[in-house]
């Protein structure tokens, strides 16, 4: 029987890794993940998982241990954030060239400098071509369900990569929620014993991260790039199973009033539910908008970003992190990108929300979309900069 | 020179063949062969021992050789034979 | 225990005769590393599992499509083979006691050079070993960053040549004495610490064989002569591995739960440290002061260890 329970969303997180009978677990405390570390101990400890919980010495050995662990055919899990991912940045590209399914709940915090231990993008904006599966979350539902689903399409034999789960960091971990928790046994019917496709075992001996010239670089990086991209069938594919199976529904764009909307708000992570009183506010004050969530970050969800956003003449996007001399944010200039060859393209405009963990709401998202309906042509916007 | 497509590479890039750089026959890199001379040799395998490639082999009677495909002509099996009984000429020679 | 002994004579017969890893390799001629590692290898067996770090060693085993390794073998990146090895420990312990592995002992080993060891690589070290895992480490010393282009490390030799500590106008080389990494190792309550030479094959193997039984971490020095970056002939790779004992320089010494042992008795008096030094062009530029300096750390080194090994006591002695 599945359960309702309220707690905090980075226990919840921690609860949803302990159902998914995780082999090596190399978890290195940083707020504000640290709970999620925290509480994973405490189910290893209790024995309610059967996992190698290892308390490593920095993020980049809990990587290293994933990689490792991993390799042989375990199931492995991280958790991080800000510095952290940024220490662990190295060897992010080698775990999905190395096609390792390790998945890692990212508590999205800013980079230093300055530290700021609160919540925004910063830290997964760098990661963005290391070739992970990258998928945000709202709310604690999506953290539990993402999460248990995370492993499902990490190991199918048409994705084998690594897997984000962001959770905003404090907005989102430290939010007390009720969250519905599927039954162990439907779970475990759901996400059956990794099978790997190839492991580190006497056995059977091979060489796993062999150096490569141009002769085959190239044809490599080929593969690694399409091995992305075509994940996102098969992420498709798995979040129509958990509907069938726990009736909850998540896809690669999610809408909102999008329906003849002049100006859509183009959202990632919490504050996609804050965009969502935002648009009522606007349609109350009778201007057309609608927000379209982009919840699949990586890969880049082009073909659903442009069905949501269909018939919409402007486009507000948001970001939570700054590229600097770009006159753009990540997010931002990948939208562009995306509508360049359409012929009919909206205006796109770009404000940047919420950094360093400065609070989002609902009037902001209305101030947004009524500048940005006055746009001509893209802008790069700081929302309440003094 | 590899001339694979980049579908036919196995997925993370994992070589399944183990000693498959017996291929490549470092040989080619030697200017100075070792020669043994059986009837100075003591067949204790000091130069089996030493060898870095290991190609020096043991035959049927006892006597050690390198394998001439692989050995690049370092000189350690001469340098530490015993009896000295392997002595290092050109290539060519 | 003699120097060179008799049994070097007899000692090929009791070597395991299956070679672990292939002829092929692009290592240079005469390379004290890749010796080393075949030896190594013939302590191991095939039930290993290999982490290694970014290196010679890596660069020239594994070109793709090829590999000289005939075990399983994983390369991630430079500082972090221990950690690697320690996930492998991992995920082996894990998968075993699932029951979803045959139910063997299969021994996790890092390989690292003395970069990817004593330097980039000594926090994963550190953090491996003090966790416990059952694995061990081998550091192949080549006392420099041999990939990269003969770059010092914190194992280059004082007055040492290298391409970042060269010898010129203001400067005479290596201004730093070698890192006792060892000891360092010994810190971190390892029950089997122990320095090894290519040169003494048996010493060698024995001793991997010994950390390989342990269940727990251990950690092994390996000399690794290297003819291209000492400047010296590409056939001294063994002599010059005997001269750096009998001078004192490279001592073989086990330390077992906290007792020290030397392994290859060092001759009484040591012969001088220029013996060493001469055949390398590496040292060519050292004056006799220098030498001189070398020579009274050398035998202040040498006075330490035998003062260890006459002091020290088994951990359980000390209880």
């Amino acid at each position: 029987m599945s359960k309702r329970i309220g707690m905090e969303v980075a226990l919840a997180a921690a609860e949803a890794v302990g159902m998914c009978n995780v082999d090596v677990a190399a978890v290195y405390p940083i707020t504000p993940q640290s709970h999620i570390a925290e509480h994973l101990s405490d189910l290893v400890a209790d024995g309610k998982t059967d996992t190698e919980y290892v308390t490593v010495e920095s993020e980049h050995t809990s990587m290293s241990i994933c990689i490792g662990a991993s390799a042989t055919g375990a199931r492995a899990y991280t958790a991080t954030c800000s510095q952290g991912l940024m220490l662990m940045h190295e060897l992010l590209p080698i775990a999905s060239a190395m096609r390792c399914p390790i998945v890692m709940s990212v508590a999205n915090r800013p980079v230093n400098a300055p530290l700021n231990i609160l919540s925004d993008h910063s830290d997964i904006m760098p990661q963005r071509d290391a070739g992970w599966i990258v998928i945000f979350c709202e709310n604690g539902q999506e953290v539990v369900d993402l999460t248990l689903m995370a492993y499902r399409i990490a190991e199918d034999k048409d994705v084998m990569l690594p897997v984000v789960i962001g959770i905003d960091g404090f907005i989102l971990t430290h939010m007390v929620e009720p969250m519905v928790f599927p039954d162990q046994k439907e779970v475990d019917k759901f996400l059956p014993v990794y099978k790997p496709y190839a492991t580190l075992h006497p056995d059977k001996p091979l060489t796993m991260g062999a150096f490569a010239m141009p002769d085959v670089f190239p044809e490599m990086m080929k593969a690694k790039d399409m091995a992305l991209t075509n994940s996102k069938k098969t992420i498709i594919k798995i979040w129509d199973e958990w509907e069938k199976k726990f009736g909850r529904r998540y896809n690669p764009v999610e809408t909102y009033r999008t329906d003849g909307a002049e100006v859509i708000l183009v959202s990632m992570g919490s504050m996609s539910e804050t965009a969502e009183l935002g648009v009522d506010m606007l349609r109350d004050k009778g201007i057309a908008a609608g927000v379209a969530k982009i919840r699949l970050w990586r890969p880049f969800p082009i073909e659903e970003l442009k069905a949501a956003t269909k018939g919409a003449r402007v486009l507000a996007v948001l970001d939570r992190a700054i590229s600097p001399g770009i006159e753009g944010a990540p997010v931002y200039t990948d939208v562009k990108a995306a509508f360049y060859d359409e012929k009919d393209r909206p205006v796109i405009v770009n404000w940047l929300i919420g950094l360093g963990g400065e609070d989002v709401t609902g009037e902001d998202f209305v101030e947004i979309a009524e500048k940005a309906l006055k746009a001509k042509k893209g802008e790069h916007e700081f929302l309440g900069v003094r | 020179m590899s001339e694979v497509n980049w579908w036919e590479i196995e997925p993370g890039n994992i070589v399944l063949e183990p000693g498959s750089t017996k291929e490549y026959h470092t040989g080619a890199w030697r200017s100075l062969r070792p020669i043994w001379d059986n009837s100075k040799c003591i067949k204790c395998g000091v130069c089996y021992v030493f060898c870095p490639e290991g190609c020096v082999s043991q035959d049927e009677d006892g006597y050690f050789t390198a394998d001439l495909d692989y050995c690049k002509g370092c000189g350690i099996c001469a340098n530490e034979c015993w009896p000295g009984a392997i002595e290092m000429v050109e290539e060519g020679g | 225990m003699s120097i060179i002994g008799n049994y070097d004579l007899y000692a090929p017969r009791l070597i395991d005769k299956k070679e672990y890893l292939a002829s092929g390799h692009t290592a240079c001629a005469g390379c004290g590393e890749a010796l080393a590692v075949r030896l190594v290898m013939k302590g191991l067996g095939e039930d290993t599992i290999v982490s290694n770090a970014t290196g010679c060693l890596e660069i020239f085993t594994t070109r793709y499509p090829t590999t000289a390794w005939e075990v399983p073998w994983i390369h991630v990146a430079f500082e972090n083979a221990a950690a690697v090895a320690a996930g492998v420990e991992s995920g082996i312990k894990a998968l075993r006691r699932k029951g979803r592995i045959p139910d063997r002992d299969v021994k996790s080993v890092s390989m690292a050079g003395d970069g990817g060891t004593t330097d980039i690589g000594l926090q994963a070290l550190s953090g491996a070993m003090e966790r416990g895992h059952d694995m061990f480490h081998v550091c192949y010393d080549n006392e420099a960053y041999m990939n990269t282009g003969i770059q010092r490390s914190s194992q280059t030799p004082f007055g040492a040549w290298s391409t970042t500590s060269p010898p010129g106008e203001v400067s005479f080389g290596q201004r730093t004495w070698k890192k006792n990494v060892p000891e360092i190792m010994v810190a971190h309550n390892l029950a089997y610490v122990a320095t090894a030479c290519p040169s003494y094959p048996i010493d060698l193997i024995n001793k991997i064989k010994k950390a390989k039984k342990l269940k727990g971490p251990a950690y092994i020095h390996v000399f690794a002569p290297c003819p291209t970056g000492w400047r010296m002939d590409s056939s001294l790779t063994i002599k010059i591995g005997r001269l750096a004992l009998e001078t004192g320089v490279f001592p073989l010494y086990e330390v077992e739960n906290g007792k020290y042992r030397i392994t290859v008795d060092m001759p009484d008096p040591l012969r001088p440290v220029g013996d060493y030094l001469k055949p390398q062009g590496r040292f060519r530029h050292l004056t006799p002061a220098l030498i001189e300096e070398i020579q009274e750390r050398v035998n202040l080194e040498v006075n330490k260890l035998k003062n260890k090994v006459n002091y020290s006591k088994p951990w359980e002695e000390l209880r």
